[in-house]
């Protein structure tokens, strides 16, 4: 392991100033970071520890709504008051999470930017592996990789447990950089790379999300995660739902390299959720899907994780 | 003189009672120490440097800038320029250090450069498979015609994927020589004796002068015979060097290149006649485990047909090789032969109980046995009022019902003990076994305990060093009835070597003294009895001292077991996913020492069959040939919550006490596979038929796609 500097500023603004160094990387609960580093996968030359920042954990009622830190850890999220009666679907998925030791380490942050697992990236092939002028993923093996927005050669899914919900839910971040601090939809955070040079992320240099927060809109809403072991697994397909009076909003997850919006699945939900709506917009979900050579049994997950969130919605 | 027998139902002080392991205390609370756990003053870390092509031949290599490197002591060539390397994650080069961190950048500035050959990482492709091997048909009887004579026939094809053993602590070892000519291994090994054979013979010096040493291990399950290849390099830095040496494996190389169960795919063709009797097989079989192929399952499996015929194929591959896979060839033949039989009685229109109970006689010398542990898991499961036809079900989760057959042989092994007995009133056991976590610790206390008629706070178990009297290798089922036997001929040589020695102190005969209750009695009831601790105190300074062997005179264990496993799971039929509900296991294997460590055996076994059933297989990328998955997060390993509720039931009393005690380690863990997969078709109405039962595959069947 390469060595590294540690620092643990005690505000924002210091740690934006410690993150503007070349090879400087954010920690916060490590669950993703620390494993990476380990693997050879991440090498950086000084970690800024967030967790010591008062400001960053916690979440409040705001006049814009719940506002949750960015360092606030899953497990207590979890237990909150507001997300328990008002945002199941951010429950559920925190739920969905299955392992003690990672909801007691993973912060909201940290799980909106953890990196993909897709296996090729993790053995150090890149985040848009190729090989011989290929995608490497799209020709080997991708039973785990993405059925939308699949076209180029970027295949990863985005894991990200919370990213699905907060889109649904409308929430927005905060992200803090040395120009001072700026409001994104939670869905701007992300992008698709081109290339294994580019980052999955909209962030610029020593930038980071301070906290998000989800509009007190009251909404029907839910999370719906099919995986293959009961226990610690990535889901297969994750879908969360949010309907409201004034539309719906469908988002995938680990479906895409983004967290994956269906505005036809929406459309379908627009006029209320019964179970023939429910079963409409599973099936507009995965319309435009495409499988790659080795995970077309994802399209019909995914059509039946909407489905499901959106009766758990209902 | 001692007559080698178990004592009677009546008498048993500890045989056959809920003991819990010994060992448990300090394994929960992390005082055991593990080979892994082992750190001596002046110790280096070796990391290994190993190939990322699964076919190549080294044309360089460059150990400089590891050489130059603060901290890096001694970098060892393990394989030069020149070798043709077969699997990827093979070792090259070792790096040894001061410091696991300094090890790792070591391993990491090694250059080593390749010429990339073609590689063959996908078996199931048995037509395109570079190299593969058919061997002979076996044919009894007239197959052919009895198919087509007969009034029901079914056909299918069944796979197997490969899967790793995944032990828990990985493979390695601690090397440290005492002299030029002596070595200490604490290593994570079944084979302590074997081992120290072999690293002797690998590095030239006597047997005799390596020691290994192993009180704790986690996990083998067949993986961890040999002394490997990193055991020998091990020790050669340690010699090289003159100071200890740690090499473990990291969790990629465990699961890569530390043990792999072979892939079984096979084409059953069966047939029955009008009253549901088989009455022709037909398979064709591959498989691969590596560059070795892989040797043909036992098919048809537990069953004997008069006409029936096999032909396997071996596929070479450029995988990490096979090792044996606790019950090897078992689990894959169970799966094949008892899909393929369900799916003849489904033909037949018959339920699977009522069909295999029909052609049971087919079974052989066990099919009493298994009669009476269909009727006892009928009864367990409720089979008679629960089985419903194949895809009766209705909604979107549908349960069903599956059962399955195996059997194993079990018989101990050759295994030492030596016995003293001490005038305080201890009494030990020497024996140079290993306990793998399977309680073999334990066994040997009570056998001990029960055999001086004492509780077991007064003996003492010394084992897991190759200096004490040799014991086989834990592997195939064989300890249990080998260390039992062993520790209980010398247990009943020593309590006449007490006797002996004591008897004339107390101015009487041997042959009037007997040991019960954690008392000595006078048989004639010339004197009172005596405790155990004042009778021992006669013994004097000297202990009394006697061996015993397995095998060895009087019938203390036997070989060849059968059990019936049943499952109950449910499948969403919209995704996929399988889940379990109950498992019921009935199991015999002679007579039971501790029903305890007995039952144990069988919940970890239904555990691993869960597992390999439902999410566990090695995954190759065609590009390179490395496994994909090497890690605890893709290479999935079923948790709590995948298991459901378990039920096991060991059949013991007349017909199974009087045979003496035979190996559990590995028939419980053959079926559950099978059993799972028949429930799943009984469940879906269609034929699953791919271990593991991911949702893919069980999506893939339920909408037709069925390769």
């Amino acid at each position: 392991m390469r060595a590294f500097e540690y620092s643990s500023p005690r505000t924002a603004e210091d740690a934006i100033r410690m993150l503007s160094a070349e090879g400087a990387v954010a920690l916060a609960g490590g669950t993703d970071l620390l494993s990476l580093m380990k693997d050879g996968a991440a090498a950086p030359s000084r970690l800024v520890n967030l967790k010591a920042i008062p400001d960053l954990t916690g979440a409040h009622e705001t006049d814009g709504g719940l506002h949750i830190g960015a360092t606030t850890r899953l497990g207590p999220l979890g237990e909150h008051r507001v997300i328990r009666e008002s945002f199941p679907a951010v429950a559920q998925a925190i739920a969905g999470v299955r392992s003690r030791q990672v909801l007691s380490m993973r912060t909201v942050g940290g799980d909106l930017l953890q990196r993909p697992r897709c296996w090729y990236f993790r053995a150090g092939f890149g985040l848009v592996p190729m090989h011989d002028g290929q995608s490497m993923a799209k020709t080997g093996d991708n039973r785990y990789h993405a059925i939308f927005g699949n076209a180029g050669d970027a295949v990863f899914v985005n894991p990200s447990s919370l990213a699905p919900p907060l889109i649904a839910l409308g929430a927005s971040a905060t992200v803090l950089g040395p120009d001072g601090e700026r409001t994104v939809r939670v869905e701007d955070l992300y992008r698709t790379p081109a290339s294994s040079d580019e980052s999955e992320f909209t962030l610029g240099a020593a930038e980071i999300v301070t906290g998000v927060t989800i509009p007190m809109r009251s909404s029907r809403n839910a999370t719906y995660e099919i995986r293959n072991r009961k226990g610690f697994d990535w889901p297969l397909a994750a879908a969360s739902v949010a309907a409201s009076d004034g539309g719906a909003r469908v988002v995938l997850g680990h479906a895409a390299p983004t967290p994956w919006m269906s505005a036809a699945a929406a459309g379908a939900l627009a006029g209320g959720i019964s179970e023939a709506s429910a079963e409409a917009a599973g099936d507009a979900a995965v319309a435009d899907a495409a499988a790659l050579s080795g995970n077309g049994y994802k399209i019909q997950l995914a059509r039946v994780a909407v489905k499901r969130a959106a009766l758990a919605a209902m | 003189m001692a007559e080698y027998v178990w004592p009677a139902a009546g008498d048993r002080l500890h045989i056959g009672k809920h003991i819990s392991r010994l060992d448990g205390p300090v394994k929960a609370t992390g005082r055991a120490k593990y080979a892994y756990d082992v750190n001596r003053r002046g110790m280096l870390w070796a990391i290994m440097v190993q190939s990322p092509h699964a076919h190549a031949r080294i044309t360089a290599i460059d150990t400089s800038a590891a050489e130059a490197m603060d901290g890096v002591v001694k970098v060892h060539i393990i394989q030069d320029v020149g070798t043709e390397i077969q699997w990827a994650h093979d070792e090259i080069v070792a790096v040894a250090a001061t410091s696991e961190e300094v090890a790792r950048d070591g391993a990491a500035a090694v250059k080593i450069e390749y010429e990339v050959l073609p590689h063959f990482v996908n078996e199931r492709a048995v037509d395109e498979a570079p190299d593969a091997q058919p061997a002979q048909e076996e044919t009894t009887g007239d197959p052919a015609a009895a198919m087509a004579a007969a009034a029901t026939k079914s056909s299918g094809s069944y796979h197997v994927a490969q899967i790793a053993h995944c032990s828990l602590e990985s493979h390695g070892q601690v090397a440290e020589w005492q002299d030029e000519e002596t070595v200490t291994l604490w290593a994570s090994t079944q084979a302590i004796s074997g081992v120290a054979s072999q690293l002797g013979e690998q590095i030239g010096i006597p047997a005799s002068n390596v020691h290994v040493e192993t009180q704790y291990m986690g996990g083998g399950f067949g993986s961890k015979f040999s002394v490997d290849r990193w055991g020998v390099v091990c020790a050669q830095i340690a010699r090289d060097t003159g100071r200890p040496v740690k090499l473990m494996l990291d969790r990629d190389q465990e699961v890569s290149v530390a043990g792999a169960r072979p892939s079984t795919h096979a084409e059953v063709s069966t047939g029955a006649d009008a009253d549901g009797n088989v009455v022709a097989w037909d398979s064709k079989s591959w498989g691969s485990g590596g560059p070795a192929g892989a040797n043909s399952p036992p098919l048809p499996y537990v069953f004997a047909f008069d006409n029936q015929t096999h032909m396997h194929t071996s596929v070479p591959t450029n995988t990490g090789p096979a090792r044996a896979w606790r019950a090897p060839r078992h689990p894959q033949a169970c799966l094949v032969t008892m899909r393929a039989l369900e799916d003849l009685a489904h033909a037949a229109g018959m339920d699977p109980l009522d069909f295999f109970l029909r052609n049971i006689e087919k079974t052989g010398e066990r099919a009493s046995t298994y009669v009476e542990e269909l009727e006892k898991g009928a009864e367990l499961m409720g089979w008679r009022d629960r089985w419903r036809p194949r895809g009766s079900g209705t909604g979107t989760v549908r349960s069903g019902l599956g059962l399955a057959l195996h059997t194993w042989g079990g018989r101990g092994h050759r295994s030492n003990c030596e016995v003293l007995a001490y005038r305080d009133g201890l009494v030990e056991a020497r024996i140079g076994s290993q306990d793998l976590g399977t309680g073999t610790r334990t066994i040997i206390a009570l056998v001990l305990a029960e055999t001086f008629g004492v509780g077991l706070e007064q003996v003492k178990v010394t084992m897991g060093r190759s200096v004490l009297p040799a014991s086989g290798a834990s592997g195939g089922s064989t300890t249990v009835g080998g260390v039992s036997g062993a520790t209980r001929r010398a247990a009943l040589n020593a309590v006449d070597a007490v006797f002996e020695r004591i008897a004339p102190r107390l101015g009487t005969e041997m042959a009037n003294l007997e040991l019960r209750n954690g008392e000595l009695h006078f048989k004639d009831g010339s004197m009172a009895a005596m405790p155990w601790r004042q009778a021992a105190t006669l013994i004097g300074v000297n202990p009394v001292s006697a061996t015993g062997a397995n095998p060895g005179p009087g019938q203390l264990n036997d070989s060849g077991v059968g059990g019936i496993q049943m499952a109950d799971v449910s499948v969403d039929m919209e995704t996929g996913v399988v889940s379990i509900n109950r498992m019921v296991a009935v199991q015999d294997c002679g007579l039971i020492l501790d029903m305890k460590l007995a039952e144990s055996q069988v919940y970890g076994s239904l555990i691993m069959g869960v597992t390999y059933a439902l999410t566990e297989e090695r995954v190759f990328d065609p590009h390179t040939g490395q496994m994909l998955n090497p890690d605890m997060e893709f290479y999935k390993l079923a948790g709590i919550e995948d298991v459901g509720e378990m039920i096991v039931h060991m059949m013991t009393g007349p017909g199974y006490d009087e045979r003496g005690v035979i190996g559990l380690g590995e028939p419980p863990v053959i079926a559950p596979g099978a059993a799972i997969a028949n429930a799943a078709t009984n469940a879906t109405g269609v034929p699953i038929n791919e271990m593991p039962m991911t949702p893919e595959r069980v999506l893939a069947a339920i909408n037709g796609g069925m390769a």
